[in-house]
């Protein structure tokens, strides 16, 4: 039995402020597209089926599951990852945005692997809700997994963003 | 001087890129590379049956298929059975698996082909039209059946133990038939597993320009990766280099090697000439890699009117899956660590590691210590309820008693070495756990709560870890000519944050900026000695190396220093990687140091001018020294006589709902004794982190194994892992230190320490809740439900204890 090759896409994802052109099949995950296509490895993959939590983008300034998505039903969205987290201060690197400095602060991150899903999320949930009480960031992290830090450096974190995030105002 | 860093909470280096996405995890690399190949693998649907016939015509026509592998493609060692990693006296049937299934499949997720494609997407098309004939076998689940052996795993075990071993000191049978008073338990716990948040991964690429193999792997062992590697494909050692980058989580089960995919992956892509990759998904870790925990107690104890324990014997059979290829350390380390922070006067232990058709059984963070603790503190509590006694009480009569240190307990431990703890204050530490978590005011607590129709327990729970075990673990250190320094050594990180904690210590030691010092771990081309991360060694074992290996460093760098400034050694000190004469305003920079350390004949900079050999050395002497080499480099290597042993003490209150028998933790308290800290901050999330896979183990977590081996909670869906609503919102911590004397840093290891006491301190704060026995964890609200109606049905008896 021979098959013919899978017919293939063009898409245009707009992520982190840039355009990548990528031709991909229809079956094609989002955030396998995001990772090997646009070669943006921050996004991490952890289940495959939306219950980890540590794909999570933002699409249109809202948290999804990039492993619930197709790429090609991801054209016209603006596209956030982690790497487009960081802040503009003129240096190459970017300056860590108020929850990325806050996971460092208070030390809320082992190896690493889930964060990205959690600054996400927290991204959205604090644009959201600017000053969560300690109940409201416990529920603003509470989709996704982390095995590493029993999370509750994560939820000090959210907290603790928020106080960075009003300092910046 | 330099202020010092150890024991200080630093920031973590490694968080700039993780927070950024740059991390790079085995997925991450050659992503961008166009020749990069991708694998997937045709794993059995049957937990034991014969493999009639393998079909593979279908795969090798689809578009994008590159190469398929099954058994018989295999040749030399690839074709022998994957290595018995651990052997033992004892284990008198070890048995392990091929990298691909010959003939016979053992469990539900057995490796059967690989598939190679252009994209995973294709390799799993491929995967899905191999056709396979199966005469299917009926299999062993579970304790109950392997020890039934109605049926066997393997054709050659006959009643499916693969090994039987037994210790003991004393006579502890005779000392219990003695004893004023006994008890009998019969205690049980589930299988669980790590599930880091990344999976197992491996990268290879072949360089036919070199000859050489690089292979990147999520593993806890890079040393012994490139071992296994080298060894199945028949390449020099040499010629394999084995590189961990960032990893994902492990907690154990990454220790195992090599996986199948580990050494198919680095002969897909020697044979195609191209890079290949296998990324495993979460199904596959569930089926596939390793699970632990699972084993049944059978606890006989003699104990006199104080609960002081005369004689415990304790008979155990624990399940180690289809195959043993971490040999027995599991239920050794169960059998030795049991004793806690107690000295029974007599003590005997046997086990059976029996076979059955699942997934095998490696170390997963706490490796057979959670069980053991659960065991022993479950008797504890026993010996406390049958006397009436407090159970705080009945423990401190049991203790280990600090002026008896070095204790020997008479047995051998999981190195081969005699079980003897170094140091430790445990009545000190119940003291400081007890006023963190209100022990003695819990009383009145409960009957407030009981006043609101609430219904409330308290536990606690006692554990002994055995850390840094050997063989060795060995550092580099280089201090180069810009005055940075470079650190590496051979075991792997998977979140520890060793680069800080390492770079910590090498800036004390060394007494230059902690920015200027950059550790790598776990690559082969820097580091070729070294053992591997697990058993709580990291610290201890790379930590002291590193230690070592700076101080080396540092004493030339004070012997070319003293030459340079005219001064005696003992006059100079180092502080930001300045070395100046005490009290005065000599100095040198130590990149200076460095550029001396190596004489030269062609400078390649300003700085070099100063080594070149019209400038430096006497012209009557060789440039370097008889015993001497260029460089400013130390290295050592830290090998230790026997493990350091950590402990600490846990205690919750929980809250059971009188109605639906909903857990919920109300308290948490941790005493923790690690010797010294040399990163509080990381010691902390390191306890956060293993309470959270406690409570997940004690209340969440199990592998819910159907009778024809089916794992039917294979996915996150199903799988119960804690979220942060599961979690215990804070923890109390507090920190005894005893310094341990076996290293020159004083420290134990602290990375399981966290999820070891918790089935046994949930068990017992629900027994206290309950008024009745908790013996088998984890336990579900449904299962505590069934308990209160099979107590209301038999009030008068505790099933699991007698009486003499």
């Amino acid at each position: 039995m021979t098959t013919s090759p899978e017919e293939l896409h063009d898409v245009r994802l707009h992520v982190n402020g840039s355009v990548h052109e990528v031709r991909v099949p229809a079956r094609r995950l989002l955030s396998d597209a995001l990772r090997h296509d646009c070669g943006l490895t921050g996004t991490h993959v952890g289940c495959e089926h939306g219950v980890c939590g540590a794909c999570t983008i933002l699409v249109d300034g809202k948290p999804m599951r990039s492993c619930l998505m197709l790429a090609v039903s991801a054209v016209d969205a603006e596209i956030t990852t982690v790497e487009g987290l960081t802040e503009d201060d003129g240096t190459p690197q970017g300056r860590l945005s108020p929850v990325q400095q806050a996971f460092s602060d208070c030390h809320g991150l082992q190896c690493g692997f889930c964060t990205p899903g959690f600054l996400t999320t927290i991204t959205a949930g604090l644009a959201e809700n600017p000053d969560p009480t300690e109940d409201e960031a416990r529920e603003m992290i509470a989709g996704n997994l982390c095995r590493c830090t029993g999370y509750q450096n994560i939820v000090k974190s959210v907290l603790r963003a928020a106080e960075l995030g009003k300092g910046e105002e | 001087m330099t202020t010092k860093l150890f024991g200080t909470k630093v920031p973590r280096v490694e968080d700039q890129r993780f927070l950024r996405g740059q991390g790079r995890y085995v997925d991450d690399l050659l992503t961008d590379d166009p020749r990069l190949l991708h694998a997937a693998v045709l794993r059995s649907p049957h937990a034991h049956a014969r493999i009639v016939d393998i079909d593979v015509s279908d795969v090798l026509d689809l578009d994008g298929v590159v190469a398929v592998w099954t058994w018989e493609d295999l040749t030399g060692p690839m074709a022998e059975p994957l290595p018995l990693l651990i052997p033992h006296p004892t284990l008198t049937h070890g048995r392990t698996q091929y990298a691909l299934a010959r003939e016979e499949v053992n469990y539900v997720g057995e490796a059967i082909a690989f598939v190679v494609a252009v994209d995973r997407y294709v390799a799993e098309d491929a995967v899905a039209r191999i056709r396979v004939d199966y005469e299917y076998l009926e299999p062993v689940v579970g304790i109950d059946a392997a020890r039934a052996a109605e049926r066997t795993v393997h054709d050659d075990v006959p009643d499916n133990v693969g090994a039987r071993m037994e210790q003991e000191n004393g006579d502890a049978r005779a000392a219990i038939a003695a004893a004023p008073h006994t008890l009998t338990l019969e205690l049980d716990i589930e299988r669980s597993a790590c599930t880091p948040m990344e999976g197992r991964g491996t990268v290879a690429r072949w360089d036919p320009d070199t000859s050489r193999l690089t292979v990147w792997s999520s593993t806890q062992t890079s040393t012994g990766v490139r071992g296994c590697v080298a060894a199945k494909l028949g390449l020099d050692l040499a010629r394999v280099d084995v590189i961990t980058p960032d990893v994902g989580g492990g907690f154990g089960v990454k220790v195992v090697h090599p996986w199948p995919e580990e050494l198919l992956v680095p002969l897909a892509a020697k044979t195609l000439g191209r890079p290949v990759k296998y990324t495993e998904d979460r199904r596959e870790h569930f089926i596939s890699s390793a699970h632990e925990r699972a084993q049944q107690h059978h606890v006989e104890v003699g104990f006199d009117d104080e609960g002081r324990v005369l004689g415990l014997n304790v008979e155990f059979w624990h399940d180690h899956g289809a195959y043993t290829p971490y040999g027995l350390i599991v239920p050794i380390i169960t059998s030795t660590q049991l004793l806690g922070p107690y000295k029974p006067q007599n003590y005997r232990v046997v086990f059976e590691s029996l076979y059955t058709n699942t997934v095998i059984v490696t170390p997963y963070r706490g490796a057979g210590r959670p069980q053991g603790c659960f065991v022993m503190e479950r008797t504890m509590d026993a010996i406390a309820a049958y006397l009436g006694k407090d159970r705080t009480e009945v423990r401190s009569t049991n203790f280990i008693q600090p002026d008896e240190f070095p204790y020997e307990h008479g047995l051998i431990f999981q190195d081969g070495r005699e079980l003897t703890y170094d140091s430790g204050d445990y009545p000190a530490s119940l003291a400081k756990l007890k006023e963190l978590v209100g022990w003695d005011e819990f009383e009145e607590f409960r009957a407030e709560m009981a006043a609101q129709g609430r219904r409330v327990g308290i536990g606690l729970a006692c554990y002994v870890e055995g850390t840094g075990v050997g063989p060795y673990e060995g550092a580099h250190v280089h201090i180069e000519t810009s005055g940075k320094v470079k650190v590496a050594t051979g075991l792997t990180t998977q979140g520890q944050g060793h680069q800080t904690a390492f770079a910590q210590i090498v800036a004390d030691t060394l007494g230059v900026r902690f920015e200027d010092v950059e550790v790598t771990t776990g690559d082969t081309r820097k580091m070729p000695y070294a053992v591997g991360t697990f058993a709580s060694r990291a610290a201890v074992m790379s930590g002291s190396a590193i230690h070592l290996a700076a101080l080396r460093a540092k004493e030339k760098a004070l012997r070319i220093a003293a030459e340079a400034l005219e001064a005696s050694e003992e006059d100079l000190e180092i502080a930001d990687g300045v070395v100046s004469v005490k009290g005065t305003d000599a100095s040198i920079d130590l990149g200076t140091v460095a550029v001396l350390s190596n004489p030269l004949r062609y400078a390649f900079d300003e700085a070099s001018k100063a080594a070149t050999q019209f400038s430096v050395g006497d012209p009557g002497k060789p440039p370097v020294a008889e015993d001497d080499e260029p460089g400013l480099e130390g290295k050592d290597f830290y090998s230790p006589p026997r493990s350091t042993f950590a402990n600490g003490m846990h205690a919750v209150i929980v809250e059971t709902d009188p109605d639906t028998a909903e857990i919920r933790i109300l308290k948490y308290a941790v005493v923790h004794d690690c010797g010294h800290l040399i990163n509080p901050m990381i010691v902390e999330g390191q306890i956060h982190g293993g309470v959270a896979q406690g409570v997940g183990g004690a209340l969440y977590e199990r592998m819910a194994y159907d009778e024809s081996g089916q794992l039917l909670n294979a996915s996150f869906m199903d799988f119960l892992m804690p979220y942060v609503t599961e979690v215990p919102t804070s923890i109390d911590i507090d920190h005894l230190e005893t310094p341990s004397p076996l290293n020159p840093l004083g420290i134990k290891g602290a990375g399981e320490a966290g999820v070891i006491p918790s089935a046994a301190v949930f068990a017992a704060a629900i027994e206290d809740a309950e008024g009745f026995p908790i013996t088998a964890m984890p336990i579900s609200p449904s299962e505590l439900f069934e308990l209160r109606l099979a107590h209301a049905d038999d009030t008068t008896e505790a099933t699991t204890r007698s009486t003499p």
